[in-house]
């Protein structure tokens, strides 16, 4: 094994340059180019820098295994490069042909190499590709972690976005809800909620579950400890918004909703809040 | 040893917890508290708690306790100024103070009283 990596580190010291010029090339002839997304000289800078680590690595008789400490640079590099393209919208296979199109040069090179020894080239093929594909998985690693992390961010901004407290009158505040409640956005709306309730002194919250595609006993359970909580603080809740299916729903699944003052309509609830306030509207 | 005052204000009794609740001092202020209705003849009892930000299910049952205690001694108890957390804390303890009466403030507290005491 270790004479075949070897020969590989032989050939990528002699015709490092040569190598770098094909892949570069074999990139930027390829289908899967993103020519809109990163420039030639930024792909050629990345080329370089990765085959120059690659090179090292080999030299430093670095295990088969990639995880190995003599593989860190080049994963560090691999690191940075995925994350950078999961960012500017690569595709998954795009980010890991990087890595895999290495192979077709290197190939080339060995075959030319041990081509009187096929028992050494297919050797020394079976490590390049053992150790290739093991870092164009790990590319796709990282990709695949650096999106996540992005729909993690984009999730926790949609939570803030999503539960806005308003007031409508001054002692009555509106929580309209849009979307489907679960845990933890019922904790984040809670606490708005009773924070907001707290800063304005209002007596009254409108919950509109208009926006609320679908409720289920989680959902109701959740609802009812909203309201609960509020009335701890000393503020009465109100929900409203409840289409004629999700009451069925409700009643259907035996949710106990007595204690609660449920309306269909936003506007109703509204009235009621003003007339529990002590006001009315007249025409002018 | 430490002990939470109760201001008479006319027929009602004022109570402001402003320290960390603990077991004893929790136990005392039911001893104080139920003396002083008695003795002071008071309609209506309004417990401030806005200054508590820890609760733990002790201290969830004496509040509900409290309320009914004077509720036996013909008295009414309005809750005040509970803090969101110690709300959420609550709920999540399954601990909803069912029967006790609530308000936002110390001003929107004592109309309460006054309304149902009347």
């Amino acid at each position: 094994m270790k004479s075949n990596k070897n020969s590989v580190s032989v050939i990528l010291n002699r015709d490092e340059r040569g190598v770098l010029a094909d892949w570069v090339k074999l990139q930027l002839s390829s289908s899967s180019l993103r020519a809109d997304l990163m420039t030639e000289s930024d792909l050629r800078q990345q080329s370089q820098q990765f085959l120059g680590l690659f090179t090292t690595a080999l030299e430093q008789n670095a295990p088969a295994d990639v995880n190995a400490p003599a593989w860190s640079e080049v994963r560090e590099l691999l690191g940075q490069i995925s994350r950078s393209r999961a960012l500017q919208g690569f595709s998954p296979s795009e980010t890991a042909t990087f890595v895999f199109s290495l192979k077709e040069p290197l190939y080339a090179r060995v075959r030319a190499e041990l081509e009187s020894d096929p028992a050494a080239l297919a050797d020394a093929t079976w490590t390049l590709t053992a150790l290739l594909d093991k870092l164009g998985l790990y590319t796709t690693e990282v990709y695949q972690k650096s999106r996540n992390e992005i729909i993690d961010r984009q999730q926790r901004e949609l939570m803030e976005l999503s539960t806005p407290v308003v007031q409508l009158w001054q002692g009555i505040l509106a929580l309209p809800l849009i979307g489907t409640l679960d845990s933890e956005r019922t904790q984040v709306v809670m606490e708005n909620l009773l924070t907001k309730i707290v800063e304005t002194g209002a007596p009254l919250a409108i919950i509109d579950i208009t926006g609320v595609p679908t409720v289920d006993t989680l959902v109701a359970q959740h609802l009812l400890k909203t309201v609960a909580a509020a009335r701890l603080m000393g503020a009465d809740c109100i929900i409203s918004g409840i289409r004629p299916q999700i009451a069925q729903t409700i009643v259907h699944l035996g949710v106990d909703l007595t204690d609660v003052i449920t309306k269909s309509t936003l506007a109703d609830a509204f009235s009621i809040a003003l007339k529990r306030i002590g006001l009315s509207v007249k025409p002018a | 040893m430490e002990r939470i005052p109760i201001l008479k204000m006319g027929q009602y009794l004022l109570v402001t917890i402003q320290v960390d609740m603990h077991d004893q001092l929790a136990m005392t202020l039911q001893d104080d508290l139920t003396a002083k209705i008695v003795s002071d003849r008071a309609r209506g009892v309004l417990l401030d708690i806005s200054a508590l930000d820890l609760v733990d299910s002790f201290i969830g049952r004496m509040i509900s306790d409290i309320s009914k205690m004077a509720r036996v001694l013909d008295a009414q108890t309005v809750v005040v100024g509970m803090r969101p957390a110690v709300a959420i804390t609550l709920v999540e303890l399954g601990l909803s103070l069912e029967g006790v009466r609530t308000a936002l403030n110390v001003e929107s507290g004592m109309d309460l009283l006054r309304s149902v005491t009347s």
